[in-house]
C-alpha cells in the first residue's frame, strides 16, 4: 500500500474551462480516504467536468490533482488507471464487445491467472452488480439502460481499484437496484478499503451512503459536510435543492 | 472480428508492462493442516488481484477438506473472495473477521454460472453452413435493394404530387458534397486515365502502323464504358460510403427512430434528398469526366505521337459517334442509383455497435462498385441487342 496519506484524492486550485467559459473555478478538494463522498450540484454546472479532469480526461488549465499519492500527469497514467476505476454517465462500454469482454479486457491487461479463472471472475462480478451469465454475452446495444448502468459498474469494478469515482450511477435504475447499488457499495467499501467519489441526485443514497456531501454552484464548492450539515447551510441555491417538495419528501 | 479490435486495444497498453504491485503485499497462502474430522485448510496472505496466479494456482491445487480458516488473510477484494467461495465447496469456513464477512457473503450468495462450453465443430458442416448463409445473405440482399428501391421510389413520387416534400436545401447541400466539390479530383483521375489508354495506344498500334485508330479507341473506351465505370467507382468511394457512414451513425443513435416517431419517413427526408443528388452528380462528372478524358488523351498525341491539337480534334470528331456519347450517359443515371440505394440500404442496417458501422461502410462501396460493374455488363448486352 502506498503510504498512508489522509486523503486518496486531493484537489488544489484546480481551473476548467472551455475557451472563454470557465466550468471549475479555482477549486479545492479533499476526498478522504476511505469515505464516500457525494457531489451535488445543477444540471450543468460542472460535475461531470470536474470528474473528467480528475481522470485526467480534461486538461486543467490551473491546479493539482493527486489520487492515492501520484499527482496526475502522463507518468502516472497507468498506475492511477490500475487503483482508480470510473463509471461515466453514458456507459461507455466498449460496443464492439460483449459485456463479459468489457470486463475481461482491463483485467487481461493488467492481472495474472488464467483466461478461464478471470472469465469466472467476470461473471461472478456481473452477477454482484445483479446481471446473469445470460446478459454477459450480450453486446452493449442489446442492454437497457439500467442494464448498461449495472455493466459499465461492474466494469469499473474489475480491477477491484481503491478509488471508485462514479457518474451518477444510480439515475435509470430503478429503486430497488439503486439500493442494492448502495448495498454492494458499502460492502466493498468496508471490505477493500474503498474511497469513492459519486455525483448524484438520489437523495436516498446521499442521505444512507455517503458521508459527506459536497455542494458545487458556480464552479467553487460552496458547502461541504455531512448531509445534515450541508442542508443548514445558508446558500440561495443550497436551501432551493433540499426545500424543494422532492427534497422533502425524500428526507422525510 | 471482435477480437481484433479487443487486440487494437491491446496493443497500446503492451509496451507499458503490467503493473504488479505485489512486492507491496504478502502472497497468498494455504497451509494444510491434518485433523481428526477430515483435512483443515488455513489461508493468509493478501487474497487480492494482483495475485490471480497464486490465487488459482492455490484452488486449483487445494484437496477437499472439512474446514477452511481465514482468519489469516490481511487483505481481501473480490478475486479472493471468490477464490474462497471456490475453495470452500462443503467446507465449514472459520475466522471471519467483520471488516470482510459482508463480501465473502455477498460473494457465496451468487449462483456461480459458468459460461456454457464451446460445442465440437465440424469443418465440412461449418463450411456447408457458410456457404449456405452467403448465399441466402445475397438473395436478402436482393430483396433490401428491391424494397429501398420501391420506398424511395415511393416517396419520389409522394414528392412530385406534393412539391414541397422535395427537400430542396437538402438536395442542394448534398449536390454541393457529391457534386461540385468532387469535380477537381474526377476531373483529375479521368484526364490521367485518357492520358495513359493514349500512350498505350501509341506505343502498340505505332507497331502495326496503326497510329491513326488510337483517338478511336481513346473515344469509344472514354465515351462508352471508362468514362462512367471511373465516376461511378469514385462516387462509390467518395460519396456512397459517406452516405452510409451517415445513415448508419444517425441509427446507431436512435435519430432515424425519433424522426419516425414525429411522423416523418425517413425515406423522404434522409434518402430521396441523397439519392437525387448523386442521379444528377453522376452524369454531369461522367460528362466533365469524358471530356477531361479526351483532354488527358490529346496531350499524349500531341507530346508523346507529335499529333497536333487540331488534327487530334479533327480525328475525334470523326472517330465520335453520337451514339457512344448516349450510350455513356444513359447508364450513368442507373449508377448513381445503385449507389445511393446500396449505401441507404446498408445504412439502415447499422447496429449498435461502432464496428458495424466500419463493416456496413465497407460493404456499401464493395457491393456497389460490384452491383455497378453487373449492370455495365447488362447494359453492354441490351445494347448490343439494339444495335447501338
Ligand atoms: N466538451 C465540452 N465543450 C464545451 N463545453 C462543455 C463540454 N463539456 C461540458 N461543457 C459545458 O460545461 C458545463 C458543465 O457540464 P457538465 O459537467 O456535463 O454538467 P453536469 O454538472 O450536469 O454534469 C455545461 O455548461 C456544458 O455545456
Ligand atoms: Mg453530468
Amino acid at each position: 500500500m502506498t503510504p498512508l496519506d489522509e486523503s486518496a484524492i486531493r484537489i488544489e486550485t484546480l481551473t476548467v474551462g472551455f475557451g472563454a467559459k470557465i466550468v471549475i473555478d479555482d477549486l479545492s478538494l479533499d476526498v478522504r480516504r476511505n469515505e464516500i463522498l457525494g457531489l451535488i450540484g445543477a444540471s450543468g454546472g460542472g460535475k461531470s467536468v470536474l470528474l473528467r479532469a480528475v481522470l485526467g480526461l480534461l486538461p486543467a488549465r490551473a491546479g493539482r490533482i493527486e489520487i492515492l499519492g501520484h499527482v496526475r500527469g502522463p507518468g502516472s497514467a497507468r498506475e492511477i488507471g490500475r487503483r482508480c476505476g470510473a463509471l461515466f454517465q453514458q456507459g461507455a462500454l466498449f460496443s464492439s464487445l460483449t459485456v463479459l469482454e468489457n470486463l475481461e479486457f482491463p483485467m487481461r491487461e493488467y492481472l495474472g491467472g488464467s483466461d478461464a479463472f478471470r472469465r469466472e471472475v467476470a461473471i461472478a462480478k456481473l452477477e454482484m452488480v445483479g446481471l446473469s451469465a445470460e446478459d454477459a454475452r450480450k453486446f452493449p446495444a442489446e442492454l437497457s439502460g439500467g442494464m448498461v448502468k449495472r455493466a459499465a459498474l461492474a466494469r469499473a469494478l474489475a480491477l477491484d481499484p481503491e478509488v471508485l469515482l462514479l457518474d451518477e450511477p444510480t439515475s435509470g435504475l430503478d429503486p430497488i437496484a439503486a439500493g442494492d447499488f448502495d448495498d454492494l457499495i458499502r460492502t466493498l467499501r468496508r471490505t477493500l478499503g474503498l474511497t469513492v467519489f459519486m455525483v448524484t441526485h438520489d437523495l436516498d443514497s446521499l442521505n444512507s451512503l455517503c458521508d459527506r456531501v459536497a455542494a458545487l454552484y458556480g464552479g467553487k464548492i460552496v458547502a461541504i459536510g455531512p448531509l445534515a450539515e450541508v442542508r443548514g447551510v445558508d446558500h440561495p441555491w443550497i436551501r432551493a435543492y433540499f426545500r424543494g417538495a422532492r427534497g422533502r419528501a425524500a428526507l422525510a | 472480428m471482435r477480437q481484433v479490435v479487443g487486440a487494437a486495444l491491446r496493443i497500446c497498453y503492451r509496451d507499458c508492462g503490467p503493473i504488479r504491485r505485489r512486492a507491496l503485499t504478502s502472497e497468498p497462502t494455504l497451509a494444510r493442516i491434518a485433523a481428526d474430522g477430515g483435512l483443515r485448510l488455513k489461508a493468509s496472505g493478501a487474497w487480492i488481484a494482483d495475485h490471480a496466479d497464486a490465487l488459482e494456482a492455490l484452488i486449483v491445487a487445494a484437496p477437499a477438506s472439512v474446514a477452511l480458516d481465514v482468519a489469516g488473510v490481511e487483505r481481501l477484494d473480490t478475486f479472493g473472495a471468490y477464490a474462497i467461495a471456490r475453495l470452500k465447496g462443503q467446507a465449514e469456513l472459520t475466522g471471519v473477521s467483520e471488516r470482510q464477512r459482508g463480501l465473502l457473503e455477498a460473494v457465496a450468495r451468487l449462483p456461480h454460472a459458468a459460461p456454457a462450453g464451446v460445442k465440437p465443430r465440424n469443418r465440412l458442416a461449418d463450411a456447408l453452413e457458410s456457404l449456405g448463409r452467403a448465399l441466402s445473405a445475397a438473395g436478402a440482399d436482393a430483396v433490401d435493394f428491391a424494397a429501398m428501391l420501391g420506398r424511395v421510389s415511393l416517396a419520389f413520387l409522394h414528392a412530385l404530387r406534393h412539391p414541397q416534400a422535395f427537400r430542396l436545401r437538402s438536395i442542394v447541400h448534398h449536390l454541393d458534397r457529391v457534386g461540385v466539390q468532387a469535380v477537381p479530383i474526377m476531373a483529375m483521375m479521368t484526364f490521367l486515365v485518357g492520358a495513359i489508354i493514349a500512350q498505350q495506344g501509341f506505343f502498340h498500334f505505332r507497331k502495326f502502323g496503326a497510329e491513326d485508330y488510337v483517338v478511336d479507341l481513346v473515344a469509344v473506351l472514354i465515351l462508352r464504358e471508362i468514362g462512367v465505370l471511373l465516376v461511378t467507382i469514385m462516387a462509390a468511394g467518395r460519396s456512397g460510403s459517406a452516405y452510409t457512414a451517415e445513415i448508419g451513425s444517425m441509427k446507431m443513435r436512435e435519430e432515424i427512430d425519433a424522426l419516425s416517431t414525429m411522423g416523418f419517413d425517413p425515406a423522404e427526408f434522409l434518402i430521396l434528398p441523397r439519392v437525387l443528388a448523386l442521379v444528377v452528380a453522376v452524369p454531369a462528372l461522367t460528362f466533365i469526366g469524358a471530356v477531361s478524358a479526351l483532354a488527358g488523351g490529346g496531350v499524349v498525341a500531341w507530346l508523346y505521337a507529335g499529333m497536333s491539337p487540331p488534327i487530334y480534334i479533327e480525328r475525334l470528331s470523326e472517330a465520335v459517334s453520337m451514339t457512344s456519347f448516349e450510350v455513356g450517359m444513359i447508364k450513368a443515371p442507373f449508377m448513381a442509383l445503385v449507389v445511393g440505394i446500396v449505401a441507404a440500404v446498408e445504412g439502415l442496417k447499422v447496429e449498435g455497435s461502432t464496428e458495424s458501422l466500419g463493416a456496413r461502410t465497407t460493404s456499401s462501396v464493395v457491393k456497389s462498385i460490384f452491383l455497378a460493374i453487373v449492370l455495365d455488363g447488362v447494359f453492354a448486352i441490351f445494347f448490343a441487342a439494339v444495335g447501338m
